[in-house]
C-alpha cells in the first residue's frame, strides 16, 4: 500500500528500477529467443510470425519499457540530492509518470496473452503495420500502449526540468551543476520536444487502423512516408534521450574515481546542449533509402557527420580527467571506463552510416544492428550498470559487492563484444536485419553462432547481478555517506539511504562539485543555508495509481471497440464506447478528486528529524 | 527557499498571488514547459495537416466545404473569450474573488458557445456533405487537427468550471491563484492555436 501511494522520489526510484529491471528481463528474454533461432541456419525454432513479434517486442521492450524506465530510476534517485532540495517540482505528477508508464508497460505486454503482439517492428512502418498486413490486434497494443507509456515519460520529463530550474539549493548557480543533473536536464528538454511528435504519430496510426482515417493508406490520399518523418523526428532524439544520461553517469563516476575534477566542465556542458540541438537535425538520416532526392540526403548527412564534433569534445574530456588520475577499479568504474572504446566504436559506425551512399549498402543489414546496440548497450546498458554500482549504497544503504561487480563487467562486457562485434561482419556480408532465417553455406553459420553464444554469456552477467542485489540486500545497511570515499557531489554529503526529508539544513553551494570543496576546506559536512526548521512534505495519494488504471481501461476498451465478441452484452459495452468511458470517467474523477479536496501535506518538526536515513 | 505555505498575511493577498509560493512558481513554470511541448503536439498535426491538405481522393475539397462567416463568428467568440480570460486576471490581481468567478464563467459560456458551433460544423459536412472521418487523406487531417483543438477547449471548459468551483468552496488563495492563472494561460494558448487553424486551414482552404 505505502509503495501504492508514494510521492517521494526516492521511492518511486525504486519502484521504476524494480518495473524497469522487470520489462528489461523479458526484453533480455526475447533476445535469446531472438539468437536461438538464428543460431543455425535454416532453424525452425520459432515460427515467422512469432520471431516478427519477438523483434518488435524486444526492441520496444527494451528501449521504452526497459531501459528508458532505469534512466528514470537513477534520475528519481539521483537529481534532486545533487541539486541540495528536499523534493521535487511536482511529486503527484512524479508519481503519476511512473504509474501512467506502468500500466502503458503492461497494455503492451498484455498482447502475448490476448491474441498477438505487435510485428511491424519497433518503427512499425506504414503500410506494414497498417490493418491490412497486420491483422491482429497487436498494432494496437503498440500504438496505445506506447501511448500511455509515453505519456508517462512526458510528464517526467516536465518535473525533471521544473525542478532543476526552481529547486537548486542556494549557490547551485547552472555552470556548477553536477553533469548527472546538466544532462538529465537536456535529456528532460528533448523528451519534452520529441515525445509530443510521436504521440501524434501514434494518435494517427490509432486513427487509420481504428477509425479508418486514411493517414498513411495510399488508396485513401494517404502518406506512408510520412510516417516515417514523424517517427524519425521524434526516434532519432530519442537515441539521444538514451545516450545523454549514460554521458552523465560516466562523467560522474571517471571523476570520483580518478580523484580528479571533470576535464573541461563548460565544454561539457556546452557538447551536452550543442548534441541535442544538432539531435533535432538529423532525422532523416533513418530515411536516405526512401528517395529522398540527394539535395535532401547530402543535408542530412552533413548535420548527423557534425555530431562527431561534441560527442569527440566528450570523449576526450574523459581521457583527460584519467589522465594522470589515481585511477581505482572499482566495479562502477570499469563499467565507466569500458564505456568509453565501446562507445567510440558505435560513434564511428555511426559515421560510416551517415554517410548517405555508404547507408544504400549497410542498411537494414545486421552492420545496422551491431551500430544501435554498440551505441545503446555497450553506451547506455554499461553506463547504466556503473551508475547503479555507484549510487546503490546511496539508494539503499549497502555497497554492492565488488567483487561480483567485477564478474558481471567481464562476462557481460565479453559476450557484448562476442554477440555484436561479428554483427559488423555479418552485415557487411550481406545478412539481413528482421531475417527469420539463413541458407546454411553463406558465411554466416559461424558467425552467428558465436553471437549467440555472446548472448548467453550476456545473460550470465545480467544474472550475476541479479545475485549481487539478492546477496546484498541480505547484509545490514551500513554504508556511510560517503562509501567511496572520494564522492564530491552533494548526494554523498547526506546519511545513506537519505531521511525522507533529503537534507534537514538545505546546504550552501560554494563552487563546482560542491561537497568535494568542503572536503578541502577540511569540513566534513556541508554549511548550511538555513537554520533546522520545520520541513514542509507532500502527503501520500492513491489517485496517481487510480487514474493510471483509468486509462489502462480506456486504452483497452478502445482497442477492442470494433470487434465482435460473439456476445451481445460484451459487444454492447465495447462497441458503444461503454469501457472507454468508464475509464476516462474514473481518471476524470480522480482528477476532480484531487482538484476539490486540496491536500497540504505535513510537516516534520526538528525534534523528529533523526540522523539516520528512513529504510526504502 | 520557503517550502512552507506563505499565508496571506490578515487576510490580504500578496501583489502578485500565483507567483507567492514556491509552489506557485513551480506551476507556472510547469506549465510554460507543458505549452512547449504542446506546441510540438499542435505542430506535427499541422505539418500532416499541410502535407495531406491536396489529397481529397475525390471526396469534398476545402473550397467546397468551408462557409467562412461560420468559422469567423467561432472566431470571434473565441478572441473574446480570451479578452475575458484577461479581465479575469486583472480581477484577481485586484483581489475580487466575484468579479474574478464572474469572468471566468463568462469564459467557460463563450467556450461552451465556440464549441457548439464547431459540433454543428462537423455535423453538416458528416450529414449533408459526405464528408467523414474515412472519406480522403484531407478529411482526416481536417477532423484530427481541428478536433484536436476542439477537445482542447472542451478540457479547458471542465478545467476552469472546476476552478470556478474551488474559487466558492475555498475562496481566492495564494493555493488557488496559481491554478486560475495557469488555466488562462492555457486558454489564450488554444486561443492563439486557433488563430493558426484559422489562418491555415480556412483562409488556406478558401483561396489556396
Ligand atoms: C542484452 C542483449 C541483447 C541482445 C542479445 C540483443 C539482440 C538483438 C537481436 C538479435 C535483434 C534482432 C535483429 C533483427 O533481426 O533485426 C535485436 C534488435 C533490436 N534490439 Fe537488441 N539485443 C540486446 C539488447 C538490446 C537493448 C538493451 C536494446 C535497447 C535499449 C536493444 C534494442 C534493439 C532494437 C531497437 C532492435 C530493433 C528491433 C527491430 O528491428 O524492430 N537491444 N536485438
Ligand atoms: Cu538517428
Amino acid at each position: 500500500m505505502d509503495w501504492i501511494t508514494t510521492v517521494d522520489h526516492k521511492k518511486i526510484a525504486v519502484l521504476y528500477l524494480i518495473a524497469g529491471g522487470f520489462f528489461f528481463g523479458i526484453g533480455g528474454i526475447e533476445a535469446i529467443l531472438i539468437r536461438i533461432q538464428l543460431m543455425k541456419p535454416m532453424n525452425n525454432f520459432v515460427s515467422a510470425q512469432v520471431f516478427n513479434e519477438l523483434i518488435t517486442m524486444h526492441g520496444t521492450t527494451m528501449i521504452f519499457l526497459g531501459v528508458m524506465p532505469i534512466i528514470f530510476a537513477v534520475m528519481n534517485a539521483v537529481v534532486p540530492l545533487q541539486i541540495g532540495a528536499r523534493d521535487v517540482a511536482f511529486p503527484f505528477v512524479n508519481a503519476l509518470g511512473f504509474w501512467t508508464f506502468l500500466f502503458g508497460g503492461l497494455l503492451l505486454n498484455l498482447s502475448w496473452l490476448m491474441g498477438g503482439a505487435p510485428d511491424a517492428g519497433w518503427t512499425s512502418y506504414t503500410p506494414l503495420s497498417g490493418s491490412e498486413y497486420s491483422g491482429t490486434h497487436g498494432v494496437d497494443f503498440y500504438t496505445i500502449g506506447l501511448q500511455i507509456a509515453g505519456l508517462g515519460t512526458l510528464i517526467g520529463g516536465i518535473n525533471f526540468l521544473a525542478t532543476i530550474i526552481t529547486m537548486r539549493a542556494p549557490g547551485m548557480s547552472y555552470m556548477r551543476m553536477p553533469m548527472f543533473t546538466w544532462t538529465t536536464f537536456i535529456t528532460s528538454a528533448i523528451i519534452l520536444f520529441a515525445f509530443p511528435a510521436i504521440t501524434v504519430g501514434l494518435v494517427l496510426l490509432t486513427f487509420d487502423r481504428i477509425l479508418g482515417a486514411n493517414f498513411f493508406d495510399v488508396a485513401g490520399g494517404g502518406n506512408p512516408v510520412l510516417w516515417q518523418h514523424i517517427f524519425w523526428i521524434f526516434g532519432h532524439p530519442e537515441v539521444y534521450i538514451l545516450i545523454l544520461p549514460a554521458f552523465g553517469i560516466i562523467s560522474e563516476v571517471i571523476p570520483t574515481f580518478a580523484r580528479k575534477r571533470l576535464f573541461g566542465y563548460s565544454s561539457m556542458v556546452f557538447a551536452t546542449i550543442l548534441i541535442a540541438f544538432l539531435g533535432f537535425m538529423v532525422w532523416a538520416h533513418h530515411m536516405f533509402t526512401t528517395g529522398l532526392g540527394t539535395v535532401a540526403n547530402a543535408l542530412f548527412s552533413i548535420s548527423t557527420m557534425l555530431i562527431a564534433v561534441p560527442t569527440g569534445i566528450k570523449i576526450f574530456n574523459w581521457l583527460f580527467t584519467m589522465w594522470g588520475g589515481q585511477i581505482r577499479f572499482t566495479a562502477a568504474n570499469l563499467f565507466a571506463v569500458g564505456f568509453v572504446p565501446t562507445f567510440v566504436m558505435g560513434g564511428v559506425t555511426g559515421v560510416m552510416l551517415a554517410s548517405a551512399p555508404a547507408d544504400f549498402q549497410f542498411h537494414d543489414t545486421y552492420f545496422v544492428v551491431a551500430h544501435f546496440h554498440y551505441v545503446i548497450v555497450g553506451g547506455l546498458v554499461l553506463g547504466l550498470f556503473s551508475g547503479l554500482h555507484y549510487w546503490w549504497p546511496k539508494m539503499f544503504g549497502r555497497v554492492l559487492s565488488e567483487t561480483l561487480g567485477k564478474w558481471t563487467f567481464w562476462t557481460f562486457m565479453i559476450g557484448f563484444q562476442l554477440t555484436f562485434f561479428v554483427q559488423h561482419f555479418l552485415g557487411l556480408m550481406g545478412m539481413q536485419r528482421r531475417i527469420v532465417t539463413y541458407l546454411p553455406n553463406q558465411d554466416f553459420d559461424l558467425l552467428n553462432l558465436v553471437s549467440s553464444v555472446g548472448a548467453f554469456l550476456m545473460g550470465v552477467g545480467v544474472i550475476l547481478f541479479l545475485v549481487n542485489i539478492v546477496i546484498t540486500t541480505r547484509k545490514p545497511a551500513d554504508a556511510p555517506n560517503d562509501p567511496w570515499e572520494d564522492g564530491r557531489t552533494l548526494e554523498w554529503s547526506i546519511p545513506s539511504p537519505p531521511p525522507e526529508y533529503n537534507f534537514k539544513q538545505t546546504p550552501l553551494v560554494r563552487g563546482i562539485d560542491a561537497y568535494w570543496k568542503e572536503k578541502m576546506a577540511g569540513h566534513t559536512e556541508m554549511t548550511p543555508a538555513e537554520p533546522v526548521g520545520s520541513i514542509h512534505m507532500p502527503s501520500a495519494t492513491p489517485l496517481p495509481f487510480v487514474m493510471s488504471v483509468g486509462i489502462f481501461i480506456a486504452g483497452l476498451g478502445l482497442m477492442f471497440s470494433k470487434d465482435d465478441f460473439g456476445n451481445a452484452f460484451m459487444n454492447g459495452l465495447f462497441n458503444n464506447y461503454i469501457v472507454v468511458i468508464i475509464g476516462l470517467l474514473i481518471t476524470f474523477g480522480a482528477m476532480a478528486l484531487r482538484s476539490l479536496y486540496d491536500d497540504h501535506g505535513w510537516h516534520i518538526e526538528p525534534e523528529d528529524q533523526d540522523e539516520k536515513g528512513v529504510r526504502t | 527557499m520557503t517550502t512552507s505555505h506563505a499565508e496571506p498575511v490578515d487576510g490580504k493577498l500578496p501583489h502578485e498571488p500565483e507567483k507567492a509560493t514556491l509552489e506557485g512558481r513551480n506551476k507556472l513554470v510547469g506549465f510554460w514547459l507543458f505549452l512547449g511541448g504542446e506546441t510540438v503536439l499542435f505542430g506535427t498535426l499541422f505539418a500532416t495537416f499541410l502535407a495531406l491538405r491536396g489529397q481529397t481522393n475525390d471526396g469534398p475539397t476545402a473550397n467546397e466545404l468551408f462557409h467562412l462567416p461560420l468559422v469567423a463568428a467561432a472566431t470571434f467568440i473565441l478572441l473574446v473569450s480570451s479578452l475575458t480570460s484577461v479581465f479575469a486576471i486583472q480581477a484577481m490581481h485586484k483581489g475580487k474573488r466575484n468579479a474574478l468567478a464572474l469572468w471566468l464563467s463568462i469564459t467557460v459560456v463563450l467556450g461552451l458557445g465556440f464549441l457548439g458551433l464547431e459540433i454543428y460544423e462537423f455535423y453538416e459536412y458528416v450529414k449533408h456533405k459526405e464528408f467523414g472521418m474515412t472519406t480522403s487523406a484531407f478529411s482526416s487531417a481536417f477532423y484530427t487537427l481541428v478536433g484536436f483543438h476542439g477537445a482542447h477547449v472542451a478540457f479547458g471548459i471542465m478545467w476552469i468550471g472546476l476552478i470556478i468551483g474551488q474559487l466558492f468552496r475555498k475562496g481566492l488563495t495564494v493555493v488557488t491563484a496559481p491554478k486560475v492563472y495557469v488555466s488562462a494561460m492555457y486558454w489564450h494558448f488554444i486561443d492563439v492555436v486557433w488563430v493558426f487553424i484559422f489562418t491555415v486551414v480556412y483562409l488556406l482552404g478558401k483561396v489556396g
